[in-house]
């Protein structure tokens, strides 16, 4: 079994830096001292089964909580409000705003930093064109199918300007093909807009397309079991064209046999 | 069509009760001041709308219009400071529904020695019955804001006035609503009790002089119309609320 740790530039001018990060609730141990380093513009994919932390780590990493024990560094904060001002988390369902349509959905960063709302819209608009809603901008979300609200939701996430992106299983709660597109999308959405990533899954597949790394956590308490460098060469092409490729097939089954390898 | 078809019922049940109504006060012979029949009250109603009932009904819908909204401002008000404050609401909320065992129609009149025979004392009274409903059903709708949804809020750039701006205070606008539209209902009741501790005109004052002059139709004449009001402040809230929430009409019939 390949354990390599992906990111080649360690130490000097980091992207995101955990160590022994911990998390309990009341007696439970959420996460047991968690390493993981992420260049500036890396991509990092964590995979495991459910409840093994994955969210709550994404959760302190963006400052919304605070680890109980260990430290988290974002670009060089350390504490909560700085992280979360360097960060931006979409979890699994889109929350968008029932009252606002695509645009107004979209700008809310903009407005909540005090932007009039014509303005911020005017900003946005662009954006809304190349994220696929054009034609859509004034329409309320329960108008949109799931993959659309879905792309409002990134947008409006892409739109706070973070360098970091948390996302947490965000198309978990699209059928297959839906999620096949966005994920092709979302590939083609970062390359042009690079970003310091770091996504949660359950999707080994998902892993391996969107990732650079891909971290394996073990079941509770959560803690990193193997991370895998994926190689840029091997993801290269349209989704299906790697799907296909026997290395790409064949690290997905390495990976889901440590996910399957019973809780050491 | 679509009205016409969705009112339909309503007037077949209200033309049924209207015939039984009708027919039983007519065959049963009962003289109109014991129970009067549909057509006297219509004939008195038409009779006395110049100069009694005219004035009569405008001023209790001043009061009600005027207590109404007192009630919206003080309730609404409330119900954004015991939502931003835990402390206010366990300080608060037991005084508030204390304040609904305090029996209306004791306070009424001693408003009245309070304030005379003016509007105050039945603005107030008015108001007491409207703003609880409200104040309840708005600190419910601006705690149901989804929790996940303010903890993007905030990873948006967004602070605690924005997070209630753009999201606490929209999401409680038809739970808000809700409130609006049964003290709307109520709120002619108020102005009656008011009126009945006192007053000079309205639909209460008109009722309270009739009854023991045995004029038993007019007082059916106003009952009519306080009714027609309280309906019509009901559909005047839907309406508004139609226009205020546009996103929340799917999936209501």
């Amino acid at each position: 079994m390949s354990v390599s740790v992906g990111s080649g530039q360690a130490g000097d001018g980091a992207g995101l830096l955990l160590r022994e990060v911990t998390k309990r609730f009341g007696t439970t141990e959420a996460v047991a001292g968690v390493d993981l380093e992420v260049p500036p513009h890396g991509r990092l994919a964590i995979v495991g089964p459910s409840g093994c932390g994955k969210s709550t780590l994404l959760n302190m990493i963006c400052g919304l909580d605070e680890p109980t024990g260990g430290t988290i560094e974002v670009l060089g904060a350390t504490t909560a409000p700085q992280r979360l001002r360097r960060c931006a988390w979409m979890p699994q369902r889109d929350l968008l705003l029932p009252w606002r349509d695509v645009l107004g959905n979209a700008a809310l960063a903009l407005e909540n930093r005090g932007v009039r709302r014509a303005a911020a819209r005017r900003q946005v608009a662009p954006m809304a064109a190349r994220f696929g809603l054009a034609g859509f901008e004034d329409k309320l979300p329960r108008e949109l199918s799931g993959g659309m609200r879905q792309r409002v939701s990134f947008l409006r996430t892409l739109v706070a300007g973070k360098e970091v992106l948390l996302l947490d299983e965000p198309f978990g709660a699209l059928d297959s093909i839906t999620r096949g597109d966005l994920q092709q999308w979302l590939r083609g959405a970062l390359d042009e807009e690079p970003r310091t990533v770091v996504l949660v899954t359950h999707d080994v597949e998902e892993a391996l397309l969107l990732g650079r790394q891909v971290a394996v956590m073990s079941p509770r308490p959560g803690r990193i079991a193997v991370t895998f460098g994926v190689d840029p060469v091997l993801t290269e092409g349209s989704r299906r064209e790697v799907l296909k490729r026997t290395e790409f097939t064949a690290l997905r089954d390495t990976i889901l046999s440590v996910l399957e390898a019973p809780a050491r | 069509m679509r009205l016409f078809l969705r009112v339909l019922p309503t007037v077949a049940i209200v033309a049924a009760l209207a015939a039984i109504w009708e027919a039983a006060s007519h065959w049963f012979g009962v003289p109109d001041y014991i129970f009067p029949s549909l057509d006297s009250i219509f004939a008195t109603m038409a009779d006395q709308w110049q100069g009694t009932l005219a004035s009569a009904a405008w001023t209790t819908t001043v009061e009600v219009l005027a207590g109404f909204a007192l009630a919206f401002v003080v309730a609404v008000t409330l119900a954004a400071a015991l939502h931003s404050s835990r402390t206010a609401r366990n300080a608060v909320y037991p005084l508030l529904i204390g304040s609904q065992a305090v029996p209306i129609v004791v306070i009424a009149p001693v408003l009245t020695i309070i304030f005379g025979f003016t509007i105050t004392p039945k603005l107030i009274v008015v108001a007491l019955i409207c703003f609880f409903p409200i104040v309840v059903n708005t600190v419910d709708g601006l705690a149901s804001a989804d929790p996940e949804l303010l903890r993007v809020m905030r990873t948006l750039d967004g602070g605690k006035w924005a997070s209630f701006r753009r999201v606490e205070a929209p999401a409680a606008l038809p739970s808000m609503f809700s409130g609006l539209r049964i003290a709307a209902t109520y709120a002619p009741i108020g102005a009656v009790f008011g009126e009945f501790a006192g007053s000079q005109n309205g639909l209460g004052y008109l009722m309270i002089q009739a009854t023991p002059q045995l004029e038993t139709s007019l007082v059916f004449a106003a009952i009519f119309l306080l009714t027609a009001e309280a309906i019509a402040g009901f559909l005047a809230v839907t309406a508004i609320e139609r226009i205020c929430c546009p996103w929340a009409r799917e999936g209501k019939r």
